[in-house]
């Protein structure tokens, strides 16, 4: 984060982060039932024990790197891209494979080329495909409906209560429901109609993605992300959704669909804006972040995926020692010409 | 110019050269046949009988062959022998000749079987190029198994899958359920599974050979005189 005050420790800056991602969690639990709160203790928990074993591998201090707080954040933007209504292991492997394989073994915080956090999520969608479609129904639509102690069996067991099939607590998301209807040659009016829509974006999703976008504006009032990263993602994916919109709108969805999704909204401020894994120039940023709300849109449009926040922020974290290197700014002093 | 002790080239070839986790040569059927364990031995076992074969062939011929087409002729010699062992294994393991595929012709282009000709074979006698390109390409073969084995473990939770192909169908009773019940992790079994394996392995050895000159460094270097 090159915008970090000289007052603020990384560790206050992760706390800062936690806290945005508060009200957002919330919504969810209100709206897709507690499994995300299962999901977010086994992701920190794993992130803990998994930090502490790997820096005790490394012979690094343990406590100062565990207390700066950066583990227990990609646990948590683990636990909110993972779906929630899957089995232990899934979400435990993700944490692992991120914190383990993705942070340290690229040299750790400061080091990591790709984000751990999209790279434990496109490890296991690419892995466990079936485990990672399970999206509880929202509130409302769900044909069954699951208490805390039901929730916890079915996450660390399996078992559902008798009488209960999987296929009444799950649902396609909207993003995979209007792929799905899109390739059934329905028009997008159509099937916006669908119960699984709200005002403008997803049933319930639409409201995590406004509390991500309250979160967001608070990290850029509190200066902990700039405004670069999360406005050209923003804008390059309205800019494009709106495009297509105007040239074809029973096949292009609208582009405040686009905005709505909480992927988007999660992605834009709280992913795409890792300063570690993402670029550090102005211009960079501003590169950077549109790249990837322009392969968003295009996985999503034309991809094999229903959605593409993960694969666009890593195929971008690649491309980042480029950016950096084609954006250096001017230095005081030297020639503009010759760098 | 003297010639090596066979015990160097056979340590050179296992390990202290190894193509796979010291060279890191022959990348691509490194990569993508390592798959499973019968898949590994078959194509380490069938790049290291070209590698014995060409080695020979090439020191023969080395005082003959004019320095400025050396190259052609070398990878000439190296592709009639690949074609031997494609219609050897088409004719007698068919299946996995199948499944193996294009990586077979492939073992042409494989740059360690060139650059052993090239590097060793061309400026020593008979045998011990033959034992060179041997323990070279079972120095491959020994990366390729282990990489194969934690690739088909992880991925499919066994080991020995598709050893029917080689010994026929009988013999699918020796496949491995090391894991009963696995879901299997796909990605091991994807081609990133092959980069992060590699990666670990090599990682592995320069970890063991640290520690290794570690433990012998530390005696001699707290007694030697100040230069």
């Amino acid at each position: 984060m090159a915008f970090i005050s000289n007052t603020s420790s990384v560790s206050s800056v992760m706390l800062k982060v936690l806290f945005a991602l508060i009200p957002a969690i919330a919504i969810y639990q209100l709206y897709f039932g507690p499994a995300i709160l299962v999901e977010l203790a086994l992701a920190s928990i794993t992130a803990i024990l998994a930090e502490t074993l790997i820096l005790r591998v490394r012979r690094l201090p343990v406590m100062p790197f565990l207390m700066d707080g950066s583990a227990l954040v990609t646990a948590w933007l683990l636990a909110l891209s993972m779906p929630p209504l899957a089995p232990w292991w899934l979400i435990v492997i993700a944490t692992l494979f991120a914190i383990i394989i993705a942070k340290h073994l690229y040299g750790g915080l400061g080091n990591n080329l790709f984000n751990p956090a999209m790279v434990g999520y496109a490890v296991m969608l690419i892995s466990f495909p079936a485990h990672m479609t399970q999206w509880p129904a929202v509130e409302g639509l769900a044909h069954a409906h699951l208490s805390f102690g039901e929730t916890l069996r079915f996450i660390f067991g399996g078992d559902l209560p008798a009488s209960m099939r999987l296929d009444a607590l799950t649902m396609a998301t909207p993003l995979d429901t209007l792929r799905t209807q899109l390739l059934l040659g329905r028009p997008v009016q159509d099937i916006s109609a669908m119960p699984v829509f709200g005002y403008i974006g997803g049933k319930g999703s639409e409201l995590i993605a406004l509390a991500y976008l309250a979160g967001g504006t608070y990290l850029l009032q509190q200066r902990i992300i700039t405004w670069h990263i999360p406005a050209a993602f923003i804008g390059s994916l309205a800019l494009l959704a709106f495009g297509f919109n105007a040239f074809d709108s029973a096949r292009y969805v609208a582009p405040w669909f686009h905005l709505a999704t909480s992927s988007a909204m999660l992605g834009a401020f709280f992913i795409a804006t890792d300063p570690v894994s993402g670029a550090t120039t102005p211009k960079g940023k501003i590169i950077f972040g549109a790249s990837i709300g322009a392969l968003v849109y295009v996985i999503r449009t034309w991809g094999g995926y229903p959605d593409g926040v993960a694969f666009a922020v890593l195929i971008m974290n690649m491309c980042v020692p480029l950016i950096d290197a084609f954006t250096q700014p001017r230095v005081f002093g030297h020639d503009k010409k010759k760098p | 110019m003297s010639q090596p002790a066979y015990r160097e080239i056979i340590g050179n070839g296992l390990w202290k050269q190894n193509t796979g986790v010291v060279q890191l040569l022959g990348m691509c059927p490194l990569l993508a046949i390592s798959t499973s364990v019968v898949n590994a031995v078959s194509l380490g076992l069938a790049t290291a009988l070209v590698m014995a074969a060409s080695n020979g062939a090439i020191s023969l011929i080395r005082n003959l062959v004019p320095k400025e087409i050396r190259i052609a002729v070398f990878i000439l010699i190296i592709a009639a022998l690949v074609t031997a062992i494609q219609l050897a294994l088409n004719a007698f393991v068919h299946p996995l000749y199948l499944v193996l595929g294009i990586f077979i012709p492939l073992i042409t282009t494989n740059c360690i079987v060139l650059a052993r000709t090239e590097a060793f074979a061309s400026k020593n006698r008979f045998m011990p190029s033959v034992v060179d390109g041997f323990m070279m390409g079972l120095g491959l073969t020994l990366v390729l198994v282990v990489l194969g084995g934690l690739r088909e473990l992880v991925g499919k939770g066994t080991l020995l899958s598709g050893i029917d192909l080689v010994f026929g169908a009988t013999s699918k009773a020796w496949v491995w359920h090391v894991l009963p019940d696995y879901k299997g992790f796909l990605l091991a079994v994807l081609p990133p599974g092959a980069f992060f394996g590699l990666g670990l392995l090599i990682a592995g050895k320069n970890w063991y050979e640290q520690r290794a000159a570690r433990a012998n460094a530390t005696i001699p270097i707290s007694l030697a005189p100040h230069a």
